[in-house]
């Protein structure tokens, strides 16, 4: 049974690697990043002087199934890094091909969610629901849309072989970021959407 | 399967980056700068780019006070002085003392540590070639209107910029768009070198060397590290808020569509409040190298002063709104903070009793590291002591926006922070220089500096108490302020002369210096074991450590009444087979140059101007940025192994 | 020398965190991808609950815990079980929580001071 790589005999002070500790410490920072937002967002919640509100947008079915999709893409995440620390290097390129599609999915539920709120009178600079919704869930998208590149990376630098058993730590990191990057949607997702004013 | 990739294509690539790397390789020339990756020459730069930052700051420092000399002395005219105001507080913050700590860091972390590098030499690279390009990117704004009439155009909101004088609607001009993109690029340096040093602290540390028996100045970096990679997103998204308000009319602080423009305060502080301990921590940290080795004993209460610093850390985040009691938040969150922010005073007075019980029976050396060392727990204890008043709520609703919190801040930066700095400087840059300083100048400087410092920023207690405000860029006579304000003016001259008194030496001291050889001060810890100044891999064979104060303990063993007694001349103490010698490094693999960090570096400050100017840019930033970080990744960290 | 070396030298000094680890890695199997499986069912599952509850017209405190408990299980099990927190070293939850509960208290502090509402 293959053991994670970073958790392997290593020459640091810790036994721990360095860049899988580095990725622990962004994503610890970055709770602080998403904290603010949703802070702001919280603090703003019911205060909009005119509408229109999250309740006269929201379609709540239509974001359940996008963060469902999100979530399927953690899984198919983990199994892209279960595969690679097996050595299943072509089980690693479909898992990664597959959650890399399952976000760009989230990526257009989100652009056409945004195109429709537009539509109904939502902007930036609309009201205060406007400005904190497009930039909480702006830079979420962000940070998702980075993710997708980092995973279409390592699935181009895989195509050349470049990415075998012994190299899963890569695939273990970008699987950090992208699970990070759906936690925090779990959490917009409940005090965003399902949590109104 | 993997895909073939034609072999002309890959191999010219290749080819390519290694030819440039080759370049880079040679230890001379501007390009083995440009693309270094070694921590000691990181160091370098940042120290020589935070000085030049210090004098443009002090400079504005003294046309602000040649203003303030006496009343409506018409040097500087409301506006220019405003802006000139801002970059000060800016630039002293942000451009000098956060890069002079940072010079440390990366001047002495790997080497006290006994390891050859940082974890991440490129990523240390890059912080320094963003924090240059913030702070050339904040300085352009000066010219960014018709300097030669006397138009500023750089930022005027104040260091800490408040809503609502921040919105587009009272400040149109570019001022506020330079100075919210400059700190935001500055940001990303400072949170690239926060992770950098955690990593390396907690993971390169040479056997033997477990937490406690890390230096303490190793201690206070990694505190610092975790402060900043915490605190720096808050102000980021403090920032982003600011610069969406402006540039795409959002309302994070916008009243008419019921935002609170006191979120920006609570944002600022949140981050502020974590980022004068990020300002202070380290330069306790190099005060608690310096006075154990110039009284030959060691640092009194070790766990105590590294347990208080770690209790600082935690602190500094629960006393923010000591910044805001005068804005109508009312009595149970004025009281609270009030409480925690005594507290705090508490891990701070631990740490300067241990100092003092360090220097108690000491054989003091009252060299000039020590004299600034012995300066700074002086002066920081007074601007320890009148932060206890601003603690105290009735007594800071007088103080508030006066002179006395002006008089506050520098006593415990300036006083505290830029004198530790310079305790650093004397102590440590003739390790890398191999010269020491002579040390009649800097007692001179020292002098000078001490009541230059005591005779700009003492008064201002008082005029503050008197009721002066701050930022006013003058004032009408009669209201009791004028002799004070001569005496601060007379006294930032005296800084001044000082100031030139250390360049004096220090340009002297590379020409003429006495050499300093491997250990100058009968140091305690492993950066004096290796030659002044060291080879490029650091050690020849990375030490084992088995107490604190290694080097120390290498030397000297005790008597019956615990007095040092110099080991015997070539006896290893119990240790054999460790001995110092460093017969040339041959087969030591450090990491290799890189030119990607410059690169993906430069993309910010173009990203930066495009959102101010002409939004094409900020795509062209983008791609130099992505191209950038591609190369990085793609590249080998060291030459011979596979990305 | 190196760490290793130090180590094989019978170096007593040096924290054995490494030990820590191997011994943590054997007392739970890991998961394989049947479990990831499942556990990516169980999260629809919670993720279809959190949806239907919205929609029962609950009381709003009522709806409020149960949206948090049940959001919050999604998150421990993505933390705990994908991101493999539960079988790896201490010091990376430590980083992590760190972070998480310094961002919830500075904020919950923040929030009560503006006067804003968590919910």
């Amino acid at each position: 049974m293959a053991q994670a790589v970073g958790t392997a005999h290593l020459e640091t002070s810790t036994g721990l690697d360095n860049r899988k500790l580095l990725m622990w410490l962004f994503l610890g920072s970055e709770c602080l990043f998403f904290g603010s937002l949703i802070a702001a967002y919280l603090l703003y919640r019911d205060r909009s002087v005119t509408g229109p509100y999250p309740g006269d947008l929201f379609d709540i079915p239509f974001t359940s199934v996008s963060a469902f999709v999100l979530l399927m893409s953690s899984v198919s995440m983990v199994l892209a890094l279960a595969a690679i620390q097996r050595g299943n290097v072509r089980g690693m390129q479909i898992w990664l091909f597959t959650t890399a599609t399952l976000g760009l999915l989230f990526l257009s539920g989100q652009a056409f969610e945004f195109t429709e709120f537009n539509h109904e009178g939502l902007s930036l600079s609309t009201n205060l629901f406007g400005t904190t919704f497009f930039v909480l869930t702006g830079f979420h998208g962000a940070h998702v849309t980075i993710g997708v590149l980092i995973l279409l990376s390592l699935f181009t630098v895989s195509l050349q072989g470049r990415i075998q058993q012994k190299d899963s730590l890569n695939i273990e990191l970008a699987g950090l970021y992208w699970h990070f990057v759906d936690i925090v949607w779990i959490v917009i997702f409940t005090l965003v959407y399902l949590i109104q004013p | 399967m993997a895909t073939e990739w034609p072999q002309t294509r890959k191999s010219g690539l290749a080819d390519a980056l290694r030819g440039a790397r080759e370049m880079a390789d040679q230890h001379y020339g501007i390009w083995s700068w440009i693309a270094t990756v070694d921590h000691k020459r990181i160091g370098i730069m940042y120290g020589v780019t935070a000085f030049i930052f210090f004098l443009t700051g002090g400079i504005e420092a003294l046309l602000l006070r040649t203003q303030l000399i006496v009343p409506h002395a018409g040097i500087l005219d409301a506006d220019q002085y405003n802006r000139i105001l801002t970059m000060h507080g800016t630039t002293m913050v942000f451009l000098v003392i956060m890069p002079l700590s940072a010079t440390f860091f990366n001047l002495m972390i790997p080497l006290m540590i006994g390891a050859r590098d940082v974890a991440f030499p490129r990523l240390n690279a890059f912080s320094y070639w963003v924090f240059l390009a913030g702070g050339i990117f904040l300085n352009v704004s000066f010219f960014t209107k018709n300097v030669f009439s006397g138009e500023l155009g750089a930022p005027d909101c104040g260091w800490t910029c408040y809503s609502t004088l921040s919105s587009k609607a009272f400040s149109p001009g570019h001022g506020v768009d330079f100075w919210a993109l400059g700190v935001q690029i500055l940001g990303i340096a400072s949170l690239a070198s926060g992770f950098n040093f955690i990593v390396t602290i907690l993971n390169m540390r040479a056997p033997g060397m477990t937490l406690f028996r890390m230096p303490l100045f190793v201690w206070m970096t990694l505190v610092t590290s975790f402060l900043l990679i915490f605190a720096m997103p808050v102000i980021a998204v403090a920032l982003f808020e600011l610069i969406f308000d402006r540039l795409f009319n959002a309302n994070f602080f916008n009243p008419d569509k019921g935002g609170n423009p006191l979120l920006w305060q609570h944002m600022f502080w949140l981050f502020g409040h974590p980022e004068v301990y990020i300002l202070i921590l380290p330069a306790m940290g190099i005060v608690s190298e310096i006075l154990p080795t110039f009284s030959r004993k060691p640092l009194f209460g070790y766990p105590f002063v590294v347990f208080s610093g770690i209790a600082i850390g935690f602190m500094s985040w629960g006393v923010w709104v000591h910044h805001m009691y005068t804005t109508g938040l009312g009595t149970v969150a004025n009281s609270a903070f009030g409480i925690s922010t005594i507290l705090i005073g508490v891990p701070t007075g631990v740490k300067v009793l241990n100092w003092m019980a360090t220097l108690w029976g000491g054989s003091l050396n009252l060299k000039a590291p020590m004299m600034f060392a012995v300066g700074f727990v002086a002066m920081f204890t007074i601007g320890g002591l009148s932060g206890v008043t601003h603690s105290v709520v009735p007594s800071d609703y007088q103080q508030q926006d006066t002179y006395y919190v002006v008089a506050h801040f520098h006593y415990v930066l300036f006083g505290g922070a830029i004198f530790a700095l310079f305790a650093g400087f004397y102590y440590w840059v003739p390790k890398f220089t191999g010269k020491l300083l002579d040390d009649r100048l800097g007692q001179i400087h020292f002098w000078l500096m001490l009541i230059g410092f005591n005779l700009t920023f003492f008064p201002m207690h008082i005029s503050g108490l008197l009721g002066m405000p701050r930022r006013i860029s003058t004032y009408s006579e009669g209201q009791g302020w004028d002799f004070w304000n001569l005496l601060s003016t007379i006294g930032a001259f005296t800084i001044a002369t000082s100031i030139l008194v250390f360049i004096i030496n220090f340009i002297y001291s590379l020409r003429r210096g006495e050499a300093a050889g491997h250990d100058p001060w009968d140091g305690r810890t492993l950066e004096w074991t290796i030659p002044s100044p060291p080879p490029h891999y650091n050690f020849e064979k990375i030490p084992v450590v088995h107490a604190r104060d290694p080097f120390w303990h290498e030397k000297y063993t005790e008597d019956a009444e615990g007095r040092p007694i110099p080991v015997v001349a070539g006896a290893a103490n119990g240790h054999e087979g460790e001995a110092h010698e460093d017969p040339g490094g041959h087969g030591i693999h450090m990491p290799s140059p890189s030119y990607f960090p410059l690169i993906a570096a430069l993309g910010f400050p173009i990203m930066a101007t495009g959102l101010i100017y002409d939004y094409a840019l900020v795509a062209v930033g983008a791609a130099v940025l992505f191209v950038g970080i591609y190369g990085w990744a793609l590249e080998p960290a060291t030459e011979g192994e596979e990305a | 020398m190196t760490l290793a070396e130090y180590r094989g030298r019978g170096g007593a000094e040096v924290p054995r965190d490494d030990q820590h680890v191997a011994e943590a890695a054997h007392v739970e199997k890991h998961p394989g991808p049947l479990e990831y499986a499942q556990i990516g069912s169980i999260l629809a599952l919670i993720t279809g609950v959190e949806v239907a509850i919205y929609y029962l017209g609950l009381a709003h405190t009522l709806l409020v815990v149960g949206l948090m408990v049940l959001s919050a299980t999604k998150f421990s099990m993505v933390v705990l079980w994908f991101m493999h927190l539960k079988f790896d070293h201490r010091l990376f939850s430590t980083m992590f929580i760190l972070g998480f509960i310094l961002a919830l208290s500075v904020f919950t502090v923040a929030l009560a001071t503006v006067g804003g509402k968590l919910v």
